[in-house]
């Protein structure tokens, strides 16, 4: 520790240009006033003052002059800045600087693997290893030469830093890229705080899911409001302290997809926090959402590369959508700047940091204008973290950080010559010093006698004399020792002229020798500084012909979402699922995405005409069971996790629910998994094919949520479980005991309006009070009946039994109670606890008088719903009428939506299907499928989407295969994989580029 | 015409159903004596031909006459099957079926995947047990026999071909070690998930070819071991590939990768296997390759998303049309594990909703599954001479609204159609009283 506080006062007395006052010195003091004058320049100020010919004047690591008039004081050293450009240095609001990383320790965390229920950190702080607002970058920060090298190429002058791990990461600081005093770096120490979804190293098993995570941010809010109430229970908790402390920073949320930044923003908003999102190069995907969260943005820079596509059976396997993203990730600055949101650049993602500047040139070259780049380096980032009043522009009093480049900085071939931090120069091109290029008037003395000439100097130092003939003219430099000679005339013999000098600055003196011998002196001055002004802006012809964004940003999607129609769907067979039973030669009308008319002779002029004759319509189909269109199913780590829910991280873009469009699908209950007993809050969607997360939703519809009983809750397959309970036994009592604590819970808000607010029991209060209702994943018969009497005890409804595969053993029970079921049509044997499963299971419930659901829990297999539950007439003789009733009417009703949906009703939501045969047959495709009134999915027009799919495949296939064969970066192909998300409750074999995400832990 | 024979069938039928019993007491039926002949039926031969109101009559096992103009004999048994239709015994063309019986987390009931590269020797036969609870179930949906095959990492064990009504494994056998089964290596680069699907540690295409190298090089070995007779030392591993070097048997690769197929392919063309493609999900990508070199496949589950992402909706759906217009002889499976096959007839109904004709999707299912398996001779048809494999469904088979089935025979014997599954439903219908 002394050595480095030795080195560092050593180092600061030869060259640092600030001095550190409290430090004692060993030796003789050696302060220097660092007064420097950068003259001739060309210097941005800011994104909007350019001034030609300008000083910089800066003393002790601060500007103190800039502009054209500017008095140079006599003991400033001068560096002549002729042709060159002067910029206020970048600042970069997303690193991890200094602060160091964290590796995560071994664990046997994993699949299957045993649980850690509690943080391991020692120490008075949050229960939860992943929230760790208690860090400060700035007590870890140390310089780290390397890193700073690397930001200071790419023109950065401070950066704002953090430890990059966990939910809540604490605090970062700026600092600035000076690596002589670490004192003098740190340009503020508690900058912004910082969160992001992803747990990072924690080892704990909470959470294990993206909903998980919000859920934990949630109740981290109300825990450190509660906290301030000083509650004894809790002693001294040091990370909610923290919390609390540093919510007045700016609050930066890593959120780098598009619908990542939405859930951010929404978490924001519940708490009244505008958080600053450090996004990624996507949300041009999304621009409207992105402006809707009204933040400001720090966006990633780190553009895809092409990949090698010329193995045809590689290229297959890359989707579209990584295709499109590749050519149109350089449009999401402009598409920013469009839309009028503020935004910052990070070089944080780039995986290869030399890539920044070319990036950003790039972003230019598609739509960004250069003023923008240039504030989104500067001046944006420093407002967003409180420093402009530092850096971010070149004016008197802020520090001297600022880069000297060869052209404007944005040009193509344009070079940082030195990059100045505090008043320290550090070399980035040095040699771009001796850059000659430009145009001279040489001036040769003859004893009085003066000519003049036109010297045009390239930069290779091969140059030309202008005049009535072009002469070349050969130059040789030396340091700073220059040697000229050329003829005096075109063509063999002709007389030399030599001139011998140095170079001072931009003027090149000396004396030589002319065609005649004679003795001259001779003076060249810089006139005009040669700069590549032949630079052609790409940009049309970049953003010609660039793929075109749809809604959702996959294949199969849309440019334009699709609108309301007014249908009337003539002369069809029609199966109400209602009263009316099944209508032959009917008319329907659909009206501003209603059921408007039923019956015959139906006339509608502003209506679309479908006939239907010798087809068959039928409500749509409500999948009772789903597990589409979310990124995160089973919050698993701990038996009770009501306080997570689905509706935090909906994935609007899964190509399932166009899938299951196709196959007459139009509502899908959205569940948990079954990983635990009480799994989180489910969400009701309806199929609407390119809407954000938020319109997915099915509005009103009652609040549920899952809960699971026997062999995944008790974690069969694990070998080494220990994650309470192991047994059916102590499933029903974590049940017991979490209606308990609802209870207490209950009871305990109403005494005490201070009293902790817990998400996990605001749900299981829900319950209790008939305002959120279960669907409970079950199998057999004692654990049915158990879950029954609890609902008995606690007096609500157990509103579905959902799989249920023993249902027919304790019908008469269920029926008793009021529960719902929804079963499997023909699943059996593959897992213990249905040995005893039968396909008659639905027809016995059915005839007991249950209200009985066909559900899916697969992707593939909702597809084909309506022949599922044809498999109740093969299995029991169900009528067919009834047998459709069960993926209709049945699942509207269990589900509390039957007013709106499930039959095909006047005043109904128009949620229907048009099939091509009677809907139970196997022959049967939907040939429309309709959402209020809204036709997502329509048969022909899928067959001409399938050729414009291959069509720009094959487009962008043919453009990367263009850039490699042109010269341009490439990496392996990487196969698109679809990630299907599954309860974890039984095997799914589907597509080669498919991963089954099995998060049963 | 309602005859005195049919009415007391029903009668038999009608006393079964109410009798109930535990699945110990289904037994296997008993060799068939004398004559028994389905009149008034369609019958769907399984060759692309249907007839209609004919008959077939079958004596000790074997059909000895198909047609619309068959005198009844007399003694024989008579079924009417008017308005019903008859079909061939549906085959499953692959099956963990009596090696397999409670996927998830009961080990010890699995006996399908056994451990190491190279398991040439063992034999799917000797642990098909009889008794699983599925084999009842499938037979009620028309399954009578199945081809069981042994799983693993690479060579995986000789399969073989199953009978569905018998006391133990050696009455069940129906053709003997018929295949070989190959496992060939995944050459995708894997991204992201768990378990089996973590991302591999090496290149996938470089280890997937050394592990294909290897298996090329003991067929090498295997085939100059077998030019002798006598050897000093025995091995196990290269007696039983005789089979593929003297066409005996065939070697069945599981291959869904394009590269994978190709792979596969160019196997059987360097030691002059014949090749069963199994899986082939991309088979249509090398359609005409597979058409061009005789390739058969085994198409192991229509009832499977789309491969990627932008793949037609209905790709696997459309899969079957495609491949017959291709010229590829195919079969048709059911792979999904939680419906234990019982499908298969219904992916072969979805192949027909999406362009196949009727009788081709039964074919898949029959008579092609037949050919590839290399038991055409003796089933997968009602022809004269072959055994009467013979199903008798209320309705059409490839579809939910007609799949029931009234009667089965397998090699003429008349075998019982209750299950466990059954059983529970007339046990609970007593329960509850209702019908």
């Amino acid at each position: 520790m002394k050595k480095i506080f030795m080195w560092l006062i050593f180092l600061g007395s030869i060259t640092n240009a600030i001095a550190q006052e409290s430090f004692p010195i060993n030796g003789i003091r050696d302060i220097r006033a660092g007064l420097y004058a950068f003259t001739n320049a060309t210097i941005v100020q800011n994104e909007k003052n350019k001034i030609e010919n300008a000083t910089l004047l800066i003393k002790q690591g601060k500007i103190i002059a800039v502009g054209i008039s500017v008095t140079i004081p006599k003991d400033a050293i001068i560096i002549n800045c002729a042709g060159k450009f002067i910029y206020p240095s970048f600042i970069d609001p997303f690193t991890d600087y200094g602060a160091g990383t964290v590796k995560r320790a071994i664990n046997s965390l994993g699949y299957g693997g045993p649980g850690q229920f509690l943080s391991n950190k020692v120490g008075a702080y949050n229960w939860n290893q992943a929230i760790k607002p208690e860090i400060n970058a700035a007590d870890v920060f140390s310089i780290d030469e390397s890193m700073a090298a690397n930001y200071r190429s790419n023109g950065f002058g401070a950066v704002f830093t953090h430890l990059k791990d966990g939910i809540a990461r604490g605090t970062g600081a700026v600092v600035s890229l000076n690596t002589e005093n670490t004192n003098q770096a740190i340009l503020k120490t508690k900058a912004a705080a910082v969160y992001s979804f992803e747990k990072g190293t924690s080892t704990q098993s909470y959470p294990s899911s993206l909903m998980g995570s919000i859920a934990l941010l949630r109740q981290t809010y109300l825990d450190a409001k509660w906290y301030k109430t000083k509650p004894v229970t809790e002693g001294v908790n040091l990370s909610l302290e923290a919390w609390n402390n540093n919510q007045n920073l700016p609050q930066i949320f890593l959120a780098d997809d598009k619908w990542s930044t939405v859930r951010a923003d929404r978490l924001g908003d519940e708490f009244g926090v505008q958080y600053i999102i450090k996004g990624g190069d996507n949300g041009y995907q999304r621009i409207d959402e992105m402006v809707k969260t009204k933040a400001s943005y720090i966006l990633g820079i780190d553009f895809p590369v092409a990949m090698d596509v010329e193995d045809p059976n590689d290229a297959r396997f890359i989707s579209l959508a990584d295709l499109k993203h590749w050519e149109l990730a350089p449009t999401n600055p402009a598409a920013f700047e469009k839309a009028n949101i503020s935004f910052s650049f990070s070089s944080s993602d780039l995986k290869d940091s030399k890539l920044f500047l070319t990036n950003i040139k790039k972003a230019i070259q598609f739509g960004l204008s250069e003023t923008k780049a240039l504030e989104a380096l500067t001046k944006t980032p420093a407002t967003q973290l409180g420093v402009y009043d530092q850096v971010g522009s070149l004016e008197t009093g802020k520090l001297a950080n600022f880069i000297i480049t060869t052209e404007p900085i944005f040009s193509s071939t344009s070079k940082i010559i030195e990059n100045w931090v505090q008043g320290n120069k550090y070399e980035i091109n040095g040699a771009e010093w001796k850059n000659f290029a430009g145009k001279y008037k040489l001036t040769i003395n003859n004893g009085g006698t003066k000519s003049e000439y036109n010297l045009e100097v390239k930069k290779d130092l091969s140059a030309s004399i202008i005049g009535t003939d072009t002469l070349s003219a050969k130059i040789a430099i030396n340091e700073s020792m220059i040697k000229i000679s050329f003829p005096t005339k075109k063509g063999r013999g002709a007389e030399q002229i030599r001139l011998s000098g140095t170079i001072l600055g931009n003027d090149w003196t000396g004396i030589g020798t002319d065609a005649t011998g004679s003795k001259t002196t001779w003076l060249a001055n810089l006139t005009n500084p040669l700069i590549n002004t032949t630079e052609t802006k790409k940009t049309n012809d970049t953003l010609k012909a660039l793929a075109k964004i749809t809604y959702p940003f996959v294949g199969f999607g849309n440019e334009t979402i699709p609108t309301q129609e007014t249908i009337l769907i003539k002369n069809t067979t029609v199966w109400t699922s209602d009263k009316e039973g099944i209508l032959k030669n009917t008319d329907v009308l659909i009206k501003n995405g209603k059921i408007g008319k039923i019956g015959q002779n139906i006339t509608d002029a502003t209506a679309r005409i479908i006939d239907g004759s010798n087809k068959h319509l039928s409500a749509g189909i409500i999948d009772e069971h789903s597990h589409i269109g979310a990124l995160s199913i089973n919050e698993g780590a701990q038996s009770v996790t009501s306080e997570v829910r689905i509706a935090d991280n909906l994935n609007p873009e899964d190509i399932n629910i166009y899938r299951q469009l196709s196959g007459g699908v139009t509502s899908s209950h959205i569940l948990h998994g079954s990983a635990n007993t009480i799994g989180g809050q489910t969400q009701l969607i309806k199929l609407r094919w390119g809407a954000n997360d938020q319109d997915l939703k099915f509005a009103g519809a009652d609040p549920f949520i899952k809960f699971a009983l026997g062999e995944n809750v008790k974690r069969t397959t694990s070998s080494n479980n220990n994650r309470f309970p192991d047994t059916r036994m102590g499933v029903e009592e974590v049940l017991n005991d979490a209606f308990d604590r609802a209870l207490d819970y209950q009871k305990a808000l109403k005494e005490n309006p201070n009293a902790r607010k817990d998400l996990e029991l605001d749900a299981l209060v829900e319950i209790l009070n008939k305002k959120r209702f279960i669907t409970c994943h079950s199998y057999v018969q004692p654990e049915i009946t158990y879950m029954l009497r609890i609902g008995d005890k606690y007096g609500f409804t157990v509103n579905t039994f959902t799989h249920i595969l023993e249902g027919f053993k304790v019908a008469d029970k269920m029926k008793e109670h009021g529960a719902n079921v929804s079963t499997f049509s023909d699943w059996f044997m593959y897992k213990t606890e249905v040995q005893d499963a039968t396909g008659y299971n639905a027809a016995i419930m059915h005839k007991v008088g249950l209200n009985v659901c066909i559900n899916s829990d697969d992707a593939e297999m909702a597809r084909r719903l309506n022949q599922e539950a044809a498999k109740t007439i093969e299995y029991g003789g169900v009528s067919e009428e009834d047998a459709l009733k069960m993926v209709t009417i049945n699942p509207a009703k269990a589900l509390h939506v039957a007013d709106k949906v499930g039959s095909i009703k006047v005043g109904k939501d128009a949620d229907l299907v048009l099939w091509s045969d009677n809907p139970l047959s196997i022959y049967a495709k939907s040939l429309l499928t309709i959402v209020d009134g809204i036709v997502y999915f329509d048969r022909e027009k899928d067959a001409t989407m399938h050729q414009t799919v291959a069509a720009e495949k094959t487009r962008l296939i043919q453009k990367m295969l263009g850039d490699k064969k042109a010269g341009g970066p490439t990496k392996p192909a990487m196969p698109s994989y679809q990630t299907i998300l599954t309860c974890g409750d039984h095997d799914h074999e589907d597509g080669l580029a498919t991963i089954y995400e099995n998060q049963k832990d | 015409m309602q005859n005195k024979y049919s009415t007391y069938i029903f009668i038999s039928l009608a006393l079964l159903s109410t009798i109930t019993k535990a699945q110990e007491t289904i037994y296997p039926a008993t060799v068939q004596k004398g004559v028994t002949i389905i009149t008034h039926a369609t019958i769907h031969i399984g060759n692309g031909t249907v007839l209609n109101d004919a008959s077939v009559l079958f004596e000790n096992g074997k059909i000895k006459q198909v047609g619309n103009t068959i005198s009844i004999p007399s003694g024989a048994t008579t079924i009417d099957a008017s308005g019903k239709q008859v079909y061939p015994g549906l085959i499953l063309p692959v099956s963990s079926l009596g090696l397999k019986e409670i996927n998830s987390g009961v080990r010890g009931s699995n006996d399908f995947l056994e451990i190491g590269d190279n398991n040439a020797s063992i034999r799917s036969i000797v642990s098909y047990n009889t008794d699983s609870k599925v084999i009842n179930a499938l037979r009620a949906n028309g399954v009578l026999l199945a081809h069981v095959a042994p799983m693993g990492d690479l060579i995986e064990g000789s399969s073989s071909v199953v009978q569905l009504d018998a006391w133990n494994y050696e009455d069940a056998a129906y053709k003997l070690d018929n295949g070989m089964f190959l496992n060939m290596p995944s050459l995708m680069v894997r991204r992201g998930g768990r378990g089996y699907m973590r991302p591999q540690s090496g290149d996938p295409v470089k280890e997937g070819l050394a592990k294909i190298e290897n298996v090329k090089k003991f067929f090498i070995d295997a085939k100059a071991y077998l030019q002798e007779k006598n050897h000093s030392v025995n091995n196990l591993k290269f007696e039983a590939v005789r089979g593929l070097f003297d066409g005996k048997q065939k070697l069945f690769i599981r291959a869904n990768e394009v590269k994978q197929m190709l792979l596969a392919i160019d196997l059987g063309k360097t030691f002059g296997f014949k090749i069963v493609l199994v899986g082939a999900v991309e088979s249509l990508q090398i359609a005409s390759i597979l058409a061009e070199n005789n390739i058969p496949v085994i198409l192991d589950n229509q009832h499977a998303l789309p491969t990627t992402e932008d793949d037609d909706i209905d790709q696997l759906y459309k899969l079957p049309a495609q491949l017959k217009q291709a010229g590829v002889l195919f079969a048709i499976n059911d792979a999904n594990e939680q419906s234990k096959q019982r499908n298969m007839s219904f992916n072969a109904g979805t192949a027909v909703a999406y362009g196949l004709e009727k009788e081709e999707a039964l074919s898949a299912i029959t008579l092609n599954t037949a050919k590839i398996l290399g038991i055409d001779a003796i089933t997968g048809s009602i022809e004269v001479g072959k055994d009467a494999n013979i199903i008798i469904s209320e309705g059409d088979i490839l579809d939910m609204r007609g799949n029931q089935l009234s009667k089965a025979f397998i090699q003429g014997r008349d075998i019982s159609l209750d299950n466990k599954q059954k059983q529970l439903y007339e046990r609970y219908k007593y329960k509850y009283k209702i019908k």
